[in-house]
């Protein structure tokens, strides 16, 4: 069974974003990138079904311009078999719809014939959680989102939920997609004779003009603005005064 | 021209959630003077007849018969799609459960127009406000698709009217069955507690409350307050609680009139979570955690004192 797993290069979770001055996005530059959290949970996984002899290649891809190698090579790093960059021209600047990401990742779908496509849930740069609904429906596969457990018997794939009010599980027909949750596992850390070794296993280029999918996207940003910032109060003497406070100044108990 | 939402239910009750995102719509319906539609995925007389009752709803759409199999998205999403199909919709509105995260987008895909994830306002019929990068950032955004496929952060909208409504009700008998997926079955958590996205209190721990067992002394506040119990991350990971009460950029967004965070440093992850609360208080030993920049009131002890001593003043005042 081949998995496929796409990877996001998104600003690292510890970084701090400042707003640009001119509202029209937050400024990156200069900002330590990695790959999606969500989505080093995915390779995980991948690499588990792997070893477990359940999964026979793990293959992963990317959408974006060339820094984008720098996490495909990560995901190498950490033990997945082969990368694909779908490269975007280099003037692009138009942040990517996540149905323009699945339209683009199908196309990959259609070249590679994954059994299983796993996808992280959410993105921490966008927080849309869309690309992989919109892959599992645009490729009439079956969908399992927000996995805490997945296991796989005689074709079929069971995938534990996380839901609203604690877990849910479904049967999925083969080939099916699945977008991981914060449970799933906890990934490796990548050692330096894989760091190496992933110098040189393959990344092939697929130019995005090339798959023929319209990259203009149907929504656009008119601003971004930092929010109202939350004022600092006081730090009360007792749990008296705070219960004293919380009753009679904002009358919330 | 019509608004179709997609409303939950739990047992025989609306979801608050629901009622929320249905006063988006209504805001939605403010520039476009269309329809509103309810769609409601149950046959079940007496929650169809609720949603009927709800204040500006012009039609509620149910369904005959068993609808267990829309429990699923591969079924459920294209039964949508051929509601929309039928109707003239404008924009498919949900609130944004991990029901509606999961089938939307499908619904969109399959549609093939772009969905504006998690809005808090909404400016025009095409515009509207959401946060990004773990709401750091205030996003407004422009959909030039025909159907806007929308979600939305409920905890940034006011409740529905659940009276005063009179709407029709007309019954979809084609349920999609796609084959691609089966049910297996459902492990709830249950609890007296109110839900978290609804409750109008709500205390979590952190990973200062060391180990789960300690979550009781926040379960005895709560209890005493009829407060929700919520956790962060760190906690959930360090796995003291479940996954479902998880407050933070990936678990559940909330806004109570008061959220106290014990044990919690204040991750911008975990903030993101819970910051619009109306009253935030902060217990936390070090006096240097980044929740008591975001707090309205601080109390800077141990935990494990302060907790026992907080349930016994607010019992004193019942």
């Amino acid at each position: 069974m081949k998995v496929l797993v796409a990877v996001k290069r998104v600003v690292d979770a510890n970084v701090k974003i400042r707003v640009k001055p001119d509202q029209t996005g937050v400024d990156l530059s200069n900002v330590k990138m990695a790959i999606n959290p969500f989505d080093e949970i995915a390779v995980e996984e991948a690499l588990r079904l792997k070893e477990s002899n359940q999964a026979s290649e793990v293959v992963v891809v990317s959408i974006g311009q060339a820094n984008t190698q720098e996490q495909l090579r990560s995901a190498l790093a950490m033990g997945a078999d082969r990368a694909i960059q779908v490269q975007l021209p280099a003037d692009h600047s138009d942040e990517l719809t996540s149905l323009t990401v699945a339209k683009l990742l199908k196309a990959v779908v259609d070249q590679e014939q994954p059994e299983l496509v796993i996808l992280g849930k959410q993105s921490i740069d966008s927080d849309n959680n869309q690309t992989g609904q919109m892959l599992a429906a645009i490729t009439n596969r079956a969908q399992g989102t927000f996995a805490s457990e997945i296991k796989i018997d005689q074709g079929v794939l069971n995938v534990t939920r996380e839901i609203d009010g604690g877990l849910q599980e479904v049967a999925l027909n083969l080939p099916a997609v699945v977008t991981t949750d914060l449970r799933l596992n906890e990934p490796r850390y990548a050692s330096l004779p894989n760091i190496m070794k992933a110098k040189r296993k393959p990344l092939d280029i697929i130019e995005a003009v090339s798959l023929g999918i319209n990259l203009a996207p149907s929504i656009t940003t008119v601003a971004v603005i930092e929010p109202a910032a939350r004022e600092a109060g006081i730090i009360v003497p007792d749990v008296a005064t705070l219960i004293e406070k919380l009753s009679a100044e904002q009358g919330v108990i | 021209m019509a608004i179709l939402v997609c409303a939950e239910y739990q047992g025989q009750q609306l979801n608050m959630a629901s009622l929320q995102a249905l006063s988006a719509a209504k805001d939605i319906k403010a520039h476009t003077a269309t329809d509103l539609v309810v769609l409601l995925a149950s046959s079940d007389e007496a929650l169809l007849s609720a949603a009927q009752s709800i204040e500006g709803v012009d039609q509620v759409i149910g369904f005959s018969g068993d609808t267990s199999a829309l429990s699923l998205a591969e079924n459920l999403a294209p039964t949508i799609v051929s509601i929309i199909k039928s109707s003239d919709i404008s924009h498919l509105v949900s609130a944004a459960t991990t029901q509606a995260k999961n089938v939307l987008p499908r619904v969109a895909g399959l549609m093939d127009v772009a969905q504006i994830s998690e809005i808090t306002s909404v400016v025009d019929q095409e515009t509207f406000v959401r946060p990004i990068y773990a709401g750091n950032a205030l996003a407004t955004v422009r959909s030039s698709d025909q159907l806007k496929v929308i979600t939305v952060r409920s905890s940034a909208f006011e409740a529905a009217d659940t009276q005063g409504g009179s709407a029709s009700l007309s019954i979809h008998s084609d349920i999609v069955d796609s084959g691609l997926s089966s049910f297996i079955g459902e492990t709830l958590v249950k609890s007296d507690r109110p839900e978290l996205a609804s409750a109008d209190v709500i205390i979590s721990g952190g990973r200062g409350m060391q180990n789960g067992d300690n979550f009781s002394l926040l379960e005895n506040v709560a209890d005493t307050l009829g407060a929700a119990v919520g956790a962060s991350r760190a906690a959930v990971d360090a796995g003291f609680v479940s996954n479902d009460m998880q407050v933070g950029q990936t678990g559940k967004i909330v806004a109570p009139n008061l959220y106290i965070a014990v044990g919690i440093s204040g991750a911008i992850q975990h903030l993101a979570g819970m910051k619009d609360s109306k009253v935030i208080v902060a217990i936390n030993k070090d006096d240097e955690a980044p929740i008591f920049n975001v707090a309205d009131y601080g109390v800077v002890a141990d935990l494990f004192d302060v907790l026992p001593e907080l349930n016994q003043q607010l019992s004193d005042r019942n």
